[in-house]
């Protein structure tokens, strides 16, 4: 393992951090687009719903007034800037003394575990089977059975949640509906707990994995095919290398490189799709919290959690760009 | 050893083939997947225009029909039975599941279609011209794909129309496509960048041929089916974003699309209440049109690139 080439390090960073700007300004500016101030149109919005809010102005000066809204723009823009920072993502406007911060913190570590296991299985499952597809030594009721389970694929794992919801939590009753964890049970890490949450967790990662690891199985596929036709390969079964040894040195170790960066690439539509299948199980993830803030109107949580999320999106990519180094030499030495 | 014997057959067989036949099992457009999922789709499309021509379509809207009626031949909680009426059910503001799918269904289509366009038009020009223009140009382009791939859309667009309230889908097919062009563009750079160096290429630019035309005379062509799984993965991606933004509650909710009736379905518990028709024909129906989506995907992937032809 050489060194990180500086060039690399230095562009991945420097998208990461571009990325958060991006991020936050969008955040910043999106509200200020629209017609009117966010306070007003979120009294607006009330008012609509309840018919009548007393002394509207009112509030809506005081507000304006508390939130800063009356500085200019670069003011406000700034002082939100160094208040994301700080950390500082303001109040929940619904939940008052609950800072934003508060509650994406009790709702971020369960997304990312969620995501994280289902990360873990699709990409191993999936990288296996393709690898298995285009092996020439692979049984044939393999090559016919793994075809056959990548009948979902593409399928969005919204719609795959609402299935496997009602076949194994309402008809089956194998899984519970909702939640992280029951209600019975005390968090901690007992072993009690621990297996409460794989079993509230195995549906929501099941609807993730069952419709994306066929897209890695044939992006593996696709490489597999381009290696076999590879000199090396040829050169490989010459000296009698033992098959396994063939399969795993000469043709999964280079054919997990494009995977690992379409993984990068990837994130972002994962983090999509499981933000829906949390809204789907209920599970008290970023993602549940997202529509409990849109029903809520909470425009503060809305912001901070979708921020908090787009940050741990990239930081992941930001992982995944340099873990690449350690698994493909060729990086550090070609410096791209 | 196995392996050797394949790959010289391959060339062979196709070669000794007669004169007449070879023309018409070598065509590599008559993939099975793409046929299949052409198929699946043009049936689709079938169905939906029948459906236009014998159905009532204003049953899609509220209070056109009784509540919560199951499909014909089943029962619901209430042991109330399906009527020929309404064969497909009814949902619990009173409209038909049958008009509200053949409403529902060239909608979500629609934004897909519209936000697919855009974002491949987009991509189209920007990749061809980060590909073959490189310098500062590129960088920038990299920059900003690398940056909206990595940031996950839905959130953004759920800032946006938690600002902007509902919208129409035309609306809500434009914002997507904010986001649906960077796929494409580094898709077709990296194309355009192993493209740019072959003999052909330089030969044009050696005659000196125009870069417009070197671009989209001699590289674009070559690049088509590509293009096209690229536009069918994009076509995927926008529905799956426009679907996902329908079920947070962000669809036109007078004339439903598939995505808000699963929104309506979650919102009035019809998952706990066993009324799977209401949840169930949407979700079906999208799952189709994905699996239809992904074979065409599929198959001009094995059109344009004879390896993976030769593996299946």
């Amino acid at each position: 393992m050489g060194a990180f080439s500086i060039n690399y390090l230095v562009r991945r960073l420097l998208v990461f951090f571009l990325t958060l700007w991006v991020a936050a300004t969008l955040i910043f500016i999106i509200p200020r687009l629209a017609p009117g101030d966010p306070i007003s149109a979120m009294v607006a919005r009330l008012s609509q719903q309840a018919g009548f809010v007393e002394n509207a102005d009112k509030i809506i000066e005081g507000w304006k007034e508390r939130f800063g809204l009356n500085d200019p723009v670069y003011v406000q823009y700034l002082r939100f800037m160094t208040g994301l920072l700080g950390g500082d993502l303001g109040y929940s406007m619904a939940r008052f003394p609950s800072t934003v911060t508060e509650l994406v913190g009790r709702a971020l570590p369960w997304t990312i575990g969620l995501v994280g296991i289902a990360t873990f299985i699709f990409f191993t499952v999936g990288n296996l089977c393709g690898a298995l597809l285009a092996w020439n030594r692979t049984p044939r009721m393999v090559k016919v059975l793994i075809p056959m389970s990548m009948i979902f694929t593409s399928i969005p794992p919204l719609l795959a949640g609402l299935l496997l919801s009602y076949i194994f939590a309402f008809l089956l009753k194998w899984f519970p509906q909702t939640y992280s964890y029951g209600f019975g049970v005390q968090p901690g890490l007992t072993l009690d707990f621990i297996a409460n949450v794989i079993h509230h967790g195995t549906l929501p990662a099941m609807a993730i994995v069952l419709v994306t690891f066929g897209y890695w199985a044939l992006g593996m596929r696709g490489m597999m095919v381009t290696i076999e036709g590879e000199d090396y390969m040829i050169l490989a079964q010459a000296k009698g290398l033992k098959p396994f040894y063939v399969l795993y040195r000469y043709m999964i170790r280079n054919a997990i490189l494009p995977q690992m960066t379409a993984l990068a690439v990837s994130i972002g539509t994962l983090v999509n799709g499981v933000v829906l299948v949390e809204v789907i199980f209920n599970y008290n993830g970023m993602g549940t919290l997202i529509v409990t803030a849109l029903r809520e109107q909470d425009f503060g949580l809305i912001q901070g959690t979708s921020f908090i999320l787009i940050v741990t999106s990239a930081f992941a990519v930001l992982i995944i760009d340099l873990c690449y180094p350690l698994i493909d030499p060729r990086i550090s030495l070609e410096g791209r | 050893m196995a392996e050797d014997t394949k790959v010289k057959d391959a060339p062979v067989a196709g070669g000794t083939k007669k004169a007449g036949t070879l023309n018409r099992f070598d065509n590599p457009w008559l993939n099975w997947k793409f046929l299949t999922g052409a198929g699946i789709l043009g049936f689709l499309f079938f169905l939906i225009f029948l459906g236009y021509q014998l159905w009532d379509t204003n049953l899609a809207l509220s209070a056109r029909a009784p509540l919560n009626l199951p499909p014909l031949g089943f029962t619901n909680w209430r042991d109330q039975e399906g009527v020929p009426e309404h064969p497909l059910g009814t949902e619990n503001s009173g409209r038909d599941m049958l008009a509200l799918w053949i409403v529902g269904t060239p909608r979500t289509i629609f934004v897909g279609v519209v936000a697919a366009t855009v974002g491949m038009l987009a991509g189209i020009l920007l990749g061809f011209m980060a590909g073959f223009l490189g310098g500062l140009f590129d960088d920038v382009i990299r920059l900003a794909v690398d940056i909206t791939i990595t940031i996950p859309s839905l959130l953004v667009l759920i800032v946006i129309q938690a600002v902007l309230g509902r919208v129409d889908l035309l609306t809500m097919a434009l914002l997507i496509s904010l986001f649906s062009w960077a796929t494409p563009t580094r898709f077709i750079r990296a194309q355009v960048l192993s493209m740019r160096e072959s003999g052909y290429v330089q030969m044009a630019r050696l005659s000196g041929v125009p870069v417009r035309d070197i671009m989209f005379k001699e590289i674009m062509p070559n690049l088509l089916p590509y293009l096209g799984a690229s536009y069918i993965g994009n076509m995927q991606g926008a529905i799956i974003s426009a679907v996902g933004l329908e079920v947070l509650g962000f669809g036109p909710q007078r004339i439903p699309s598939l995505g808000v009736a699963i929104f309506f379905s979650i919102e009035a518990g019809a998952l706990f209440r066993n009324m799977w028709w209401w949840w169930g024909i949407p979700t079906v129906t999208l799952s189709v049109v994905f699996v239809a989506l992904l074979l065409i995907n599929l198959g001009l992937d094995e059109i344009a690139n004879p390896r993976l032809r030769k593996a299946s």
